[in-house]
């Protein structure tokens, strides 16, 4: 008999194995072997599949493997965990603990942490509805009205689902359901779930089971808050205004590129628009740090970019150049300016950082 | 008016004052002469003279009517001028209750108006009925058969709801609040009468006086409330009782929304079943997978559907449909409901796809429908390692085939679409997929998506097959996420079309299928209908 430890290190080599080879069988075989010799449902969850799933985000920033290998492996561990879940529920609780609902933020296609905590929640005897990626807030509404939870457990990992996360935030409770916030997007140590008037933050899995065991009062409905209330910032309309002006700023600073790089104009168009695409990734981080009022996650991104770039071999000069040409467009915006100057210092002290970062790849 | 010196004695009062205070004498101790409130006015004056003419003036009651003191120091002495303010007092006190009640009745409204899950809403209305109205609250929904929901609130401790069987007879004017009848004065309800099924468990001593109110709701009854005091607690008041009603008017008309807003979703969900796409697998060896966004964040069904008739066997073909139907939302999705059952009679003839083409285009002609569609339909039969297709386009975008070197083919059947002219012509083309190639069919919605960092170009085709080379040996569902994923962010807000991507993908392995948790090989029975 092996050591737990020992258990749960050779089944994260073998799924990794799996996985990378695209291997859907082995995946699975390695996951249920594992239960077989004794590791729970909860460690093979957390302790074996979670790890591999944050390997992959990590090799791909790396550059070491595809966008392909990357897709495959989050498929194939997405189905490892349905396979999981829809084993004959022998020796599972019956849901005693109370309903709560588990979804994603609208735009955010990263459902596996979300599956995880609701796989989670559901050993421990919780009742959960899981609403899946990308929920739209409508939807969610919805099903609040119709099943009435003990709680909306919130997830997200891209940042720049902030503003829409903090719309569903809003809608949730104005109906009395309280909502707890995790992923990535709410920042180190959930900093922007608060901003955002979040209910709880939990940093992982457990620390939501714990949440919720602990329970979390209703929030009183008629007390309805507007936007600005959580975010008295947004009144200098900053964030309004870029975001209303994306397509003219990555325009711009699209021209502005091609004069300061003439090597640009020989781009292909397929070059370009990445090129476009990236300009636009960072006007919306900026939009999303004004609405947040933070610019360390705007610098976070950066340097986590710049970290992407290198290892893909393009020089991070490009972003600073790009930066340069969005900070002649906001001359306007004091408070735009100052996340840019704030994100140029880090990124001429930002020698090679390893990632990993915010995941914010597709 | 009073005079007082230094040493709290009182030295002259006028005759107003006399008529105030009949009993007061000239010369006698102030504390004996006057009420405490003003003794004690006194005597702190003196002490701090220059907090005398603080913010709030000394006031108290004298006899049955209320007085304000006003202060003047004259030499040595305390002059006190005593203004009657009974009249504004009753006033205040009138206003006062006037705003609390009114204060109660709004939160109680944005709060029962805020959730529209009906045992939520009866708890909300328990509760607060319990700590505003009452020591404790019974909330009757109207009987079901013979069974009653009921949420007991008491105040201070959480909400029970129940359901049984109770006899509402048993609590005089119960059964005609919940049908609807005036409400019974809570002076004729005999606390005694009340059976012990209508007082909350927490509820401490015996019942003093009660009130019951029925809930109105839209055109039919909401249920009743029950209010309870007990006997240490004063009864309730004429104006309690109105307030109460109306508080009832409040709760009655949040819960038939509640009501109303659950029976149309439960009806909508119902008829929505059979017009929602279905969930896709393994079938006979090849992976299916498919993805489906409405136009309409908010809707469910729309005007693109996809299918995945499985063959009886695995030597039989299987039947893969996607298609788009003219317009958008319920319109379409009605009658892309029509055309997918019309196309599960046809099975038996999908050896011929034009054939059946021209039997739904038949079908679609005859019927009260303008509307036409486009369709792609794929046969998928796996013999050994190759799975076989053959695919015919009527009026649709010609699926892609990804193959293991990267390339993306587009499949070479053209036809006409399907529902507009007497006869649809199609070619069906033959191919083969090796292990691990994919062929992906998808509707317009995806290559139309408008958008990107520039805001208004086509996501187009091309951008499609790039997207679609990097796929390469991809599980069908990841190609058809990444697919979806790409359009929706290439898109961001903008306005959309209905989107469905379809995946029929060869696996690179054996024919695992661990959605089902085991291998299920050729055991795996349809999908979809």
């Amino acid at each position: 008999m092996v050591s737990e430890p020992t258990a749960t290190a050779g089944a994260v080599q073998r799924l990794w194995h799996a996985v990378m080879a695209g291997d859907e069988h082995r995946a699975a075989a390695t996951v249920h072997d594992a239960m077989a010799q004794g590791l729970s449902e909860e460690t093979l969850l957390l302790q074996v599949i979670a790890p591999v799933q944050e390997k992959v985000g990590v090799e791909w920033a790396a550059d070491r493997i595809s966008v392909a290998q990357e897709h495959a492996a989050t498929a194939i561990n997405e189905r490892v965990v349905a396979s999981l879940a829809h084993r004959p529920a022998a020796g599972r609780p019956a849901p005693d603990r109370g309903r709560v609902t588990v979804a994603c933020v609208d735009g955010e296609w990263h459902a596996l942490p979300a599956r995880l905590v609701a796989q989670v929640l559901t050993l421990r005897g919780w009742r959960v509805d899981y609403l899946g990626a990308q929920t739209p807030t409508s939807h969610l509404i919805a099903h609040l009205h119709l099943t009435n939870p003990d709680a909306v457990l919130l997830s997200g990992s891209i940042p720049t689902h902030l503003p829409t996360a903090h719309a569903a935030i809003s809608a949730c409770q104005a109906i009395g359901v309280p909502v707890l916030a995790g992923g990535r997007a709410f920042g180190p140590r959930g900093r922007y779930a608060t901003a955002l008037g979040a209910d709880r933050w939990a940093a992982d899995a457990r620390a939501a089971v714990a949440v919720l065991e602990a329970g979390v009062p209703r929030p009183s409905p008629s007390a309805i808050r507007h936007t600005v209330d959580d975010l008295p910032h947004l009144a200098d309309q900053e964030y309004t205004l870029v975001v209303r002006s994306r397509t003219q700023f990555v325009k711009q600073t699209l021209a502005d590129l091609d004069d300061r790089f003439p090597a640009m104009r020989a781009y292909s168009s397929a070059q370009r628009e990445r090129t476009a695409e990236d300009i636009a990734h960072i006007v919306d981080f900026l939009a999303t740090a004004l609405y947040v009022d933070d610019p360390d996650l705007f610098t976070a991104f950066l340097t986590w970019t710049a970290g992407i770039l290198t290892a893909r071999g393009v020089p991070a000069r490009s972003l600073a150049a790009g930066l340069d040409a969005l900070a002649d467009q906001l001359r306007d915006f004091p408070r735009a300016l100052k996340m840019i100057e704030h994100g140029r210092a880090a990124l001429t002290e930002h020698t090679t950082r390893p990632v990993p970062g915010p995941d914010i790849h597709a | 008016m009073l005079v007082s010196d230094r040493h709290g004695h009182l030295v002259r009062l006028n005759d107003a004052a006399r008529l105030v205070l009949p009993d007061a004498v000239s010369g006698g101790r102030l504390s004996e002469q006057v009420p405490a409130w003003l003794a004690d006015a006194h005597q702190r004056t003196i002490a701090a003279p220059a907090q005398g003419t603080s913010a709030e003036l000394p006031h108290g009651a004298i006899g049955e009517r209320y007085f304000e003191a006003r202060i003047t120091l004259s030499g040595g002495d305390v002059v006190w001028w005593l203004v009657d303010a009974t009249d504004r007092r009753v006033a205040e006190r009138a206003l006062g209750d006037a705003r609390r009640r009114s204060e109660v009745l709004s939160e109680a409204s944005s709060t029962l108006l805020s959730t529209l899950n009906v045992p939520r809403c009866m708890e909300v209305a328990a509760a607060l009925a319990a700590e505003h109205l009452a020591e404790a609250a019974v909330l009757i929904a109207p009987p079901q058969g013979r069974r009653c929901s009921l949420t007991y609130a008491c105040q201070g401790d959480p909400v029970v709801q129940t359901s049984r069987q109770v006899d509402v007879t048993g609590v005089p004017g119960l059964r005609e609040a919940l049908q609807g009848f005036p409400p019974v004065p809570a002076r004729w309800i005999n606390p005694d009468d009340i059976p012990d099924w209508a007082i909350p468990d927490g509820f401490a001593g015996s019942v003093g006086s009660v009130i019951v109110a029925p809930l109105p709701g839209h055109g039919v009854p909401a249920g009743a409330l029950i209010l309870l005091r007990s006997s240490t607690e004063q009864a309730f008041t004429e104006g309690e009782e109105v307030f109460a009603r109306l508080f009832a008017a409040r709760a009655g008309a949040a819960l038939s929304a509640a009501r109303l807003y659950t029976e149309q979703a439960t009806i909508t969900a119902t008829l929505m079943q059979d017009l929602l796409p279905p969930t896709l697998r393994t079938v006979h060896g090849v992976e299916y997978a498919g993805s489906y966004r409405t136009s309409k964040d908010h809707e469910r069904v729309g005007g693109d559907f996809y299918d995945v008739h499985p063959g009886a066997d695995p030597s039989e073909e299987t039947l893969v449909v996607l298609g788009d139907v003219a317009g958008k939302g319920l319109d379409a999705a009605v009658l892309t409901g029509k055309i997918r059952n019309t196309l599960h009679a046809l099975l038996p003839l999908a050896e011929d796809h034009q054939h059946i083409l021209n039997l739904l285009n038949s079908a679609l002609l005859t019927s009260h429908h303008t509307r036409f569609a486009t369709l792609a339909l794929a046969s998928v039969q796996r013999r050994g390692g190759r799975t076989q297709l053959r695919l015919t386009s009527a009026g649709h975008l010609p699926p892609l085939i990804v193959r293991t070197d990267g390339t993306v083919e587009e499949a070479g059947t053209r036809g006409t679409l399907v529902g507009a002219l007497p006869a649809v012509t199609a070619r069906t083309v033959g191919t083969v997929l090796a292990p691990g190639e994919t062929c992906l069919l998808y509707t317009d919605g995806v290559t139309e998506a408008r958008g990107g960092p520039l805001g208004d170009e086509l996501f187009g085709e091309d951008r499609l097959k790039r997207a679609l080379a990097e796929c390469v040996g991809m599980p069908g569902e990841a190609v058809v996420e990444r697919v979806q994923m790409l359009a929706a962010q290439w898109l961001r807000d903008g306005r959309h079309d209905d989107m469905a991507v379809m995946a029929i993908t060869a696996p690179k392995a054996g024919p695992l299928n661990t959605a089902d948790g085991h291998a299920s090989g050729g055991t795996t029975r349809r999908s979809g209908w």
